[in-house]
């Protein structure tokens, strides 16, 4: 019972939230906006169970994102998001229709947590009943991550770690390019004040 | 934020809280909730903090861009080279039975390590973004780049 009205409310909030940032024209309230939604998210998560992704979604989507958001915001210098110049009827037509499409698409799908759904029945019965003599590690999630899937896994820190390259490459190496640039002027203009 | 009292203060007792309970998930990551993913996560979220409220600098000076570089790779280093062991060990890329006398031992020595690896990526990477991303000290269009940096002090 608790469970169901605490699931409304944050799913009521949620609503609300997204609408607002759809709405607003005002970027940091935007930014900020979206903070709370990730924060509204991972207490979704916590009410079903999923702690660590509940860590994730609030460290990440509420902490650096925003963070992220907001230098990009004040490098950008733009506060107040471009009015549309027109209204067209087509895209809200197609959100719409997809929409509709997906929602039906749900009832295809198997009730939370049914323990007959096709993810429960495939590999996860041979985790639960032995992970624990194979692995011996209590929290069956570390043991699927870092020992059954550990090369996935693996294949999940290369792209951290890529992402992190990549964001270097282009945001560092324009920076130093601006310093040179920056240096070079600055000592022309220091000829041109020793020549006068 | 040099002026404002209680975030300093606050900050400063906060942060070795969030450092302590990220060490707490990476550590506890085999019988409670999170890993290294969370963990790294919640790390460096505490030094953005900190970075945010007492400058980009005395935080560059505790832990450098170098360091962070250096730590990024180590990290996916210590996870690709725990899998390279298992395979000098005799056994398949990753697997950990190899990695001690007794084989759940050995897949705890593997989760440690492997945890550890992605544990110390993420948090040297998330950091390093938010480095590169704050120590852009100019706008995009190139105005007003004296006022940028007197902002950012």
């Amino acid at each position: 019972m608790i469970d169901t009205l605490i699931d409304i409310t944050l799913m009521v909030f949620l609503a609300v939230t997204a609408f607002a940032i759809i709405r607003i024209r005002n970027l940091f309230v935007a930014i900020m906006l979206f903070s709370i939604f990730s924060l509204h998210s991972a207490g979704l998560f916590v009410v079903m169970d999923a702690a660590d992704v509940a860590f994730t979604e609030a460290a990440v989507g509420a902490g650096i994102s925003t963070v992220l958001m907001l230098i990009t915001m004040a490098l950008t210098r733009t506060e107040k998001e471009k009015q549309p110049v027109h209204h067209a009827p087509l895209p809200l037509i197609v959100v719409f229709i997809t929409g509709a499409a997906l929602a039906y698409g749900t009832y295809d799908i198997p009730a939370f947590g049914d323990p007959d759904s096709p993810a429960q029945v495939h590999v996860a019965p041979r985790y639960l009943e032995q992970s624990m003599d194979e692995v011996g590690v209590p929290n069956i999630v570390t043991a699927v991550l870092a020992s059954y899937r550990g090369y996935d896994t693996f294949g999940e820190v290369t792209v951290i770690f890529t992402a992190g390259v990549g964001v270097l490459l282009l945001l560092s190496g324009r920076n130093n390019r601006h310093k040179c640039d920056r240096d070079a002027s600055s000592g022309h203009l220091r000829g041109k004040s020793d020549e006068a | 934020m040099k002026h404002n009292l209680i975030l300093r203060l606050i900050a400063k007792y906060l942060f070795p809280i969030i450092a302590l309970f990220a060490f707490y998930v990476q550590f506890h990551g085999d019988y409670g909730p999170g890993g290294g993913f969370q963990a790294g996560v919640i790390l460096s979220v505490g030094f953005i903090f900190y970075a945010m409220v007492f400058g980009l600098k005395t935080t560059q000076q505790a832990i450098p861009m170098g360091l962070l570089r250096v730590l990024a790779s180590l990290g996916v280093l210590i996870y690709g080279g725990t899998g390279v062991v298992s395979i000098l060990m005799g056994g398949n890329f990753l697997d950990y039975d190899l990695l001690s006398q007794d084989p759940v031992a050995g897949q705890h020595l593997g989760i440690l390590l492997v945890e550890a690896g992605v544990g110390i990526t993420v948090s040297s990477v998330m950091l390093m973004i938010f480095y590169a991303f704050a120590g852009r000290d100019m706008p995009v269009d190139g105005e007003g780049q004296e006022d940028g940096q007197e902002e950012k002090q």
